[in-house]
């Protein structure tokens, strides 16, 4: 299939071009000007960007098909735009043999959709215990090692680990939570949970463990990708790593950069995230860490949930929110805020994720993969269940009016969503 | 941020889920209703027709004994028809869900739930889910809110005190699993109360504590100085003894009130606890007994304020 794109805003954070034009897609790929396309796509008023990079989408499979599918959620992230995510090992059972990511990947590309990049287990079981085979798993296609949202409660093994992994080259995300600080708590340990008489998460629960992580990037010079910081104190110690050319990079979930522990009110269960939501201030620090880059890029953090398990009392709610098809609307609510360039905001959930995966796309330029999003910036949705292609209706942002609604999206040249 | 859920839309009161966020006028419209229903419970036939014909649901999805007794008699000395369920021993264990829960007794038409239920929270959640005739009553909720008993303790503080614009309230131990603290705090700066003090060690007081609107002291006689009231909180067995506190004695030694440190507080200060009591951890027994104690009123004060609560959001 041989594709003109014609009229659209290209924008591509790789090279900063941002200008209409028209692009041409040939052989799963994108190509030099030719004449006698198959198709003709006219996207007058649109933009065309690389298709989004998103490093923390939860499919549910292999064990919570009651919550999601492999087909609904790339669906999800089709209709989002997102044309490659990374899936956290904490699946059931845990990503944690070549086996179980070699059918994943089977699953993926048989549905032809967005391309999935499994994240294999650190630990057997997420145990936090023994080592994963990351060679075998490397083989079988994961991407990194991580312990998705699950502890990892031993420093020593953690040293293990990162050594292991350092030898190898292998990546390691993970979220920095120290887990005995952390225990039973499930909102920030502020003036709202406070009041709420919720049990609380201390900020320091992130920069303790962080600091540990830290230090052991630099005793191990491991790659390490940190997962969802909530708290500006976390922004604080990256941005002083990163001054020290420690091998660090970082993410921020979109619900963070738009709410805080406020929005919790009376015990709104789809506030119930990990991490949990901080302090005003901590909102306002991360999104403008993003802005400057000391947090390298966003992710949806998706987690669909099923009805049963946001309806019940906060702490007892299952935490997480569904995130795919909010990626792009809450990016560019934030890129807007901070008066970004477009293509200093589609960087975030594009070309800056995709380095971190190590992926040759997200560049709009003659050899690229044509993996594309072409959106409206302009188009106005308000977020209800039904606007969602994901099986997890659950994300507090329900009844928001949002921007930014995605019209096609190409998968190695294909177009796998319209709208 | 959503509307408040225990108001209906002419912001009368259609649950009662929390003291926090109430108008000062809905507060005294419960305790001067509590006062109205107070001569009752001295007469010979305690009972006023207020609900005849209407059925009151306790669900109590953690053990009491002594509140959900005081909701029921006052249930029936409305002439409610009163339905105890103890759930932290059945459906709960059997592993429906708390929602399922309330709908199958909403089905066999209910009027009013009263709620306890160890996650905070939770009676808000029922309170969404319920229909529009349907009334929550909160029992207490985690570590959130018990606003009964908050007003059970306001109306102790308005019969011995009168004014409360004038007064020093000195709250003592731990803040922060407490839901009577909590839910007091907020009925006393409603009700123009110019000082509420907060008296325990760090362990346990809440983070940001002051944005209650309380000073905190962790000094207990510096704490008690001057104070009308003092009102003493329970402290859990499980909690004297670990990483919050090295011993119950140790508490004693710090923030037990005995008739020593109460002679900070002024003269006439009246001394109130929420019970049950543990004598000689939050409390002296020559304290507990003696001529500053309030402790028995507050108990005959809570069946009349329940009343009032009741009564009132079955009206609206």
């Amino acid at each position: 299939m041989r594709i003109q794109i014609r009229n659209a805003r290209v924008v591509d954070p790789a090279s900063g071009r941002d200008g209409v034009g028209d692009v041409y897609v040939a052989d799963g790929r994108i190509a030099e000007e030719f004449g006698k396309p198959d198709r003709v796509i006219d996207a007058k008023g649109l933009v065309l960007a690389p298709g989004f990079v998103d490093l923390a989408a939860r499919l549910r499979e292999p064990g919570f098909e009651y919550k999601a599918t492999l087909e609904s959620e790339l669906d999800a992230a089709l209709a989002g735009g997102v044309t490659s995510l990374a899936c956290p090992p904490d699946t059931d059972p845990p990503l944690d043999e070549p086996g179980l990511v070699d059918m994943l990947r089977r699953r993926a590309r048989a549905l032809s959709r967005a391309r999935v990049h499994p994240i294999g287990a650190l630990t057997l079981k997420l145990e936090g215990q023994a080592l994963t085979e990351m060679g075998q798993l490397t083989d079988a296609g994961c991407v990194a090692f991580s312990q998705g949202n699950a502890a990892m409660p031993d420093s020593q093994v953690l040293w293990r680990a990162l050594q292991y992994a350092s030898t190898f080259g292998y990546k390691v995300w993970l979220r920095a939570e120290d887990p005995a600080l952390a225990r039973g708590g499930v909102a920030h340990d502020g003036e709202m949970a406070t009041r709420l008489g919720l049990p609380g998460i201390p900020p320091f629960a992130e920069t303790i463990a962080l600091g540990t992580l830290i230090e052991l990037v630099r005793a191990t010079g491991a790659r390490v990708h940190v997962c969802r910081l909530s708290s500006a104190g976390a922004v604080e110690l990256v941005r002083k790593a990163k001054a020290e050319k420690l091998p660090l990079t970082c993410d921020v979930a979109i619900h963070h950069l738009h709410l805080s522990e406020m929005d919790l009110g009376y015990f709104d269960s789809q506030c119930r995230l990990e991490p949990p939501l901080r302090s005003q201030r901590d909102r306002d620090a991360l999104a403008r860490a993003a802005a400057e880059g000391v947090v390298d890029c966003l992710v949806s953090d998706h987690t669909p949930v099923d009805e049963d398990g946001k309806h019940l009392p906060f702490a007892e709610a299952e935490p997480g929110a569904t995130g795919l098809e909010l990626l792009l609307p809450l990016a560019l609510k934030w890129g807007e805020a901070h008066e970004l360039p477009l293509a200093a905001t589609l960087a975030r959930i594009s070309t800056e994720p995709a380095k971190i995966l190590g992926l040759d796309a997200a560049r709009v330029a003659p050899g690229a993969p044509a993996d594309l999003a072409i959106f409206d910036p302009r188009a106005a949705f308000r977020v209800a269940p039904q606007t969602l292609k994901s099986q997890g209706k659950n994300t507090p942002f329900l009844g928001y009016e949002l921007f930014g609604r995605v019209r096609y999206t190409l998968v190695a040249g294909n177009v796998v969503y319209e709208a | 941020m959503q509307r408040n859920p225990q108001l209906n839309a002419n912001g009368e009161l259609q649950h009662l889920l929390s003291i926090e966020g109430l108008p000062r006028e809905i507060l005294l419209q419960i305790l001067d209703t509590a006062e109205s229903f107070a001569g009752v419970t001295e007469r010979e036939v305690k009972k006023v027709p207020l609900l005849r014909g209407k059925s009151v649901f306790n669900l109590f999805f953690e053990p009491s004994t002594r509140t959900r007794t005081t909701f029921e008699i006052a249930a029936k000395r409305l002439s409610a028809d009163v339905i105890n369920l103890n759930i932290a021993v059945s459906s709960a264990t059997k592993g429906e869900s708390l929602l399922d829960t309330v709908a199958n007794l909403s089905a066999m038409q209910a009027d009013i739930f009263v709620v306890r239920h160890a996650s905070s929270g939770a009676p808000f959640l029922i309170a969404r889910h319920v229909k529009p005739h349907e009334h929550v009553v909160n029992a207490g909720d985690g570590r959130h809110a018990h606003p009964t008993q908050g007003l059970l303790d306001l109306y102790t503080i308005r019969h011995y005190k009168k004014d409360f614009t004038r007064l020093v309230v000195g709250i003592v131990g731990d803040v922060l699993h407490s839901r009577v603290a909590r839910s007091l705090i907020h009925g006393l700066t409603t009700l123009g109360v110019p000082e509420v003090r907060v008296i325990g060690p760090q362990t346990l007081m809440p983070l940001g504590v002051e944005g209650l609107g309380v000073r905190v002291f962790n000094d207990m006689r510096a704490g008690l100085k001057d104070c009308d009231v003092v009102v003493m909180l329970r402290l859990q067995n499980e909690r004297m003894r670990g990483a919050l506190l090295p011993s119950a004695q140790e508490f004693f030694k710090h923030y037990g009130l005995t008739e020593d440190k109460l002679a900070a507080a002024r003269n006439d200060a009246i001394v109130m606890h929420p019970g049950p009591m543990n004598r000689g951890v939050e409390i002296d027994s020559t304290v507990a007994d003696g001529p500053h104690s309030v402790i028995l009123p507050q108990v005959t004060f809570g069946i009349a304020v329940r009343m009032a609560v009741m009564s009132i959001v079955a009206g609206n």
